[in-house]
């Protein structure tokens, strides 16, 4: 394996210039609970969901109608404001159930699957005569699209737009979050097949990986390959973006996840639409954390059950990594973009004189009115308590602490609640996305909902900019 | 530990949503939440969290603060005792400065939180904790035979003005314990400065005068004390300023915790120190000569430097903000100092003064950031079009 591994990277390595990006700011938070190295099938289970809430922004139209049965690829609805996008049923079988919530907004669509899988298959040209437009129509056709996000905004890509490159950050620094060496392990011509689609849509393709990374991923090529280092956020691919070639007013760029790039290009390879997924099941209270290949929106539950999730106690199901990701209940599925399905206990209890300085180094605490920075190896297992109560922001220069950008995050947070759109635009709104402020929202002592204020900012400037 | 939780669940039961006493929620919450870190969890953002909150970070101050308090009491003491030259133990000293001092803390707190409750009840939210650190500020910074009606006057005004008519917590623009101090200094004038006021009983016992060393400068008397005295703090003045040691106590714990900004404090003493030399070298008169070291131990320089320009909320809030206003404050602080003989203490006014110009100081280092994007924006787009 090693030695053909690094056969390709000689035959690549004329090609495949790279350049190195270091991070200083930020915070490597140790975690009890990373998923070991193991990937294992999940559990079969005939019970999907479609989340349209996965996708933020989007008006979902529907389709199909509650017992209609539906092939994997075949629409289940699209976007009322983008009516080109479509999002498609990752299995065939039948719609179940329309779930609304109030104002008959749609949760869930949950499809029971088939025992025998059939899929949509689209007729693909030859790879190498692909137009831009071709690409463009069949991601669009197939039910892809959605893998395609862009900033500003951080939403789903405008198919009409043009954006001046596309970012694929391979590099998860997240706490707990899935390493994509191994989601991407065995995915190589997938992986790279999706870069060279990618790379006919915009005038260049960035790929970032960690500086440890020693996977085929150092090989790819068709793209600008960024070597990543130092603490989280260093992962996020805003971050990464600020580093390499930073939004300016009027520009768009597109993300597109690691894994989703190897989708694309499997749709490209075989002409069905792919919705396999590679998470990491990991989190203090899971026994055995581990990786799980399985399908976009499977049942959470029986994944659970074979990762041995502690039953005992009240737990927080996280679709995401425990800083971005979004609580969900252990009967509900997977979403649409994560790599990682975090699990942490309830944090639900007093803690009496918690508030005294140099007590309890048992949590974390990135200040050293902490005991918890003399132990720098030590794992911690937190729970969900605030650790305190919101309060009006009085400490500064701690945000700056964990945000690698030259934006001033403080006073750019202020505009936003403030809902300056001026203000917002010229302290850099437009390079941001909720993620890049999930460290603080960790760290900060006012205990203030940074990433809220940001999506809100966001969606604002959407209906006022747009 | 659980019975306790549980008795104070009861107690707190009319205070809930929707009972009857909902509004007063804040004030009973204050207490609770001092007892026990409260069980909320997460329920939108980041599902942990650090440690640390506002309550854990204004504690750290209030830690920073007690090396200078209690040898504030025991000065107090000191002092009475020297000028009457009776014999006397350190417990005396220090009973007798407990006496004086403790009725003002209670004073300033009493009068403070009050006032701080009833804005959170009327305005519906928490109480906030800064209030605890400005509260002991007060006292500490005021002249030893004030009476305690000035105390809670000047508290009132400082609260209610510098802070509540601002919004709140993190919207004042001046320091709320300077304020409080500088009410005091221009409405009362004989009771905040002369050479009467600074040591316990000067005004009722004729034997006793104590003048501050900036003050003999100032009127061009010499000065009799050591630098060692300067240092250590056997010398009349406000409460908990004199103390040059036991101030850096406090500054070693806000460094080291980070709850201070050492930018800020370093750049009050390289601004202070620079500003000396110069005088020193230009030396026109009594004030001039006196040697920039010395500007440094004496006064409430310290004090205010570490204590109160590092104010995260009235000082500037970006690091090179900081660097730039740490440094004008420790300028301006000699400058009055020399040139102002009514007002020999140069440090209040200075830190005031910085407080109001901080939002400028960010402004236009923000300003600079802002224009760099829009230089980056301008250029590719003149590249796109060429």
């Amino acid at each position: 394996m090693r030695s053909e591994l690094d056969k390709f990277a000689v035959q690549n390595s004329i090609v495949n210039m790279s350049t190195d990006i270091k991070i200083r700011k930020g915070l490597q938070l140790k975690l009890k609970g990373a998923a070991s190295n193991i990937i294992k099938r999940a559990p079969q289970t005939n019970n999907y969901a479609l989340k349209p809430t996965d996708f933020h922004g989007v008006f979902p139209k529907l389709l199909v109608k509650e017992g209609q049965s539906v092939k994997a690829g075949e629409p289940l609805f699209y976007s009322k404001y983008q009516d080109k996008i479509k999002f498609v049923s990752p299995v065939s079988g039948t719609l179940k159930e329309v779930q609304r919530g109030a104002k008959r907004k749609i949760l869930n669509l949950f499809i029971e699957a088939d025992s025998k899988q059939s899929a949509l298959k689209h007729k693909l040209p030859k790879l190498e005569n692909i137009t831009a437009d071709q690409t463009r129509e069949l991601l669009l056709a197939s039910g892809n699209w959605p893998f395609i996000k862009q900033r500003p905004y951080d939403v789903i890509a405008n198919p009409d737009s043009k954006p001046k490159a596309i970012f694929v950050s391979a590099y998860a620094s997240a706490p707990l979050s899935a390493d994509f060496d191994i989601v991407l392990d065995g995915q190589q011509e997938a992986f790279q097949t999706g870069i060279d689609m990618l790379a006919k849509l915009a005038p260049k393709v960035h790929l970032s990986i960690s500086s440890q990374s020693d996977s085929f991923l150092s090989c790819v090529t068709n793209c600008e390959l960024h070597r990543v280092s130092g603490p989280h956020p260093a992962g996020n691919v805003g971050v990464q973006i600020h580093h390499i070639d930073p939004i300016n007013t009027g520009e768009i760029v597109w993300t597109v996840g690691a894994e989703d790039v190897a989708n694309i290009g499997r749709f490209f390879l075989t002409g069905t639409f792919d919705a396999s997924r590679t998470i990491a099941v990991s989190g203090s209270p899971v026994a055995q954390p581990k990786y799980y290949k399985t399908t976009i929106g499977a049942s959470i539950a029986p994944i659970l059950e074979d990762a041995e999730a502690d039953q005992n106690t009240s737990l927080r199901i996280i679709n995401g990594d425990v800083l971005t990701g979004v609580a969900t209940t252990q009967d509900s599925h997977l979403s649409y973009y994560n790599n990682t399905l975090s699990v942490l206990p309830e944090g639900n209890r007093y803690r009496m004189f918690g508030w005294l300085p140099f007590v309890g180094s048992s949590i974390h605490s990135m200040s050293k009115t902490s005991l918890s920075w003399l132990f720098p190896k030590r794992q911690y297992a937190p729970d969900t308590n605030m650790n305190g109560e919101e309060r009006a922001l009085v400490v500064t220069g701690e945000m700056e602490r964990v945000f690698p950008m030259d934006i001033y995050p403080m006073q750019l947070l202020k505009a936003c609640m403030a809902q300056d759109i001026e203000k917002m635009e010229n302290l850099g709104i437009y390079e941001v996305a909720p993620e890049d402020f999930a460290l603080i929202d960790y760290s900060s002592s006012s205990k203030i909902e940074a990433q809220a204020i940001v999506r809100e900012a966001l969606d604002l400037m959407i209906t006022e900019v747009g | 530990m659980m019975k306790l939780r549980e008795k104070l669940d009861q107690l707190k039961k009319p205070f809930a949503k929707g009972a009857k006493w909902e509004r007063f929620a804040p004030s009973v919450n204050a207490f609770d939440t001092f007892l026990f870190v409260p069980n909320h969890t997460t329920h939108k953002g980041a599902h942990i969290r650090d440690a640390v909150d506002l309550k854990r970070t204004m504690v750290t101050v209030i830690i920073a603060l007690v090396p200078a308090l209690l040898y504030g009491i025991y000065n107090t003491g000191y002092q009475y005792f020297i000028q009457t030259s009776e014999a006397f133990t350190f417990i005396d000293a220090f009973l007798h400065g407990a006496i004086k001092i403790l009725p003002m803390i209670a004073v300033s707190y009493g009068v403070g939180l009050a006032i701080e409750f009833a804005f959170a009840v009327y305005r519906g939210h928490e109480v906030n904790e800064g209030y605890l650190v400005t509260g002991l500020l007060i006292p500490m910074i005021m002249p030893v035979d004030i009476p305690l009606w000035m105390v809670g006057l000047s508290v009132a005004f400082a609260v209610l003005i510098a802070k509540e008519a601002f919004g709140g917590t993190g919207m004042n623009i001046l320091n709320p314990a300077l304020t409080a101090r500088a009410f005091a200094f221009f409405a009362y004038p004989t009771y905040m400065s002369g050479n009467k006021v600074w040591v316990s009983e000067a005004s009722n016992v004729d034997g006793i005068s104590g003048e501050t060393i900036l003050g003999s400068l100032a009127s061009g008397a010499e000065v009799n004390y050591s630098m060692f005295e300067m240092f250590s703090g056997a010398i009349p003045g406000s409460i908990a300023e004199t103390s040059t040691l036991w101030v850096l106590v406090g500054a070693a714990i806000l460094i080291f915790t980070g709850v201070g900004s050492w930018r800020i404090m370093l750049g009050s003493v390289l601004g202070a120190a620079g500003m000396g030399f110069l005088f020193n070298l230009w030396g026109a008169n009594a004030l001039m000569d006196f040697s920039w070291f010395n500007h440094l131990i004496v006064g409430g320089f310290a004090f205010g430097v570490v204590f109160m320009a590092t104010d995260p909320v009235s000082a500037a809030q970006t690091q090179k903000g900081k660097w730039i206003y740490g440094v004008l404050v420790g300028v301006l602080c000699i400058l009055i100092r020399v040139f102002n003989p009514a007002y020999p203490e140069g440090v209040m006014l200075a830190i005031l003064l910085m407080n109001v110009f901080a939002p400028t100081i960010d402004h236009y280092v923000i300003e600079a950031n802002i224009n760099k994007r829009k230089k980056r924006s301008l250029k590719t787009a003149a590249v796109q079009t060429a």
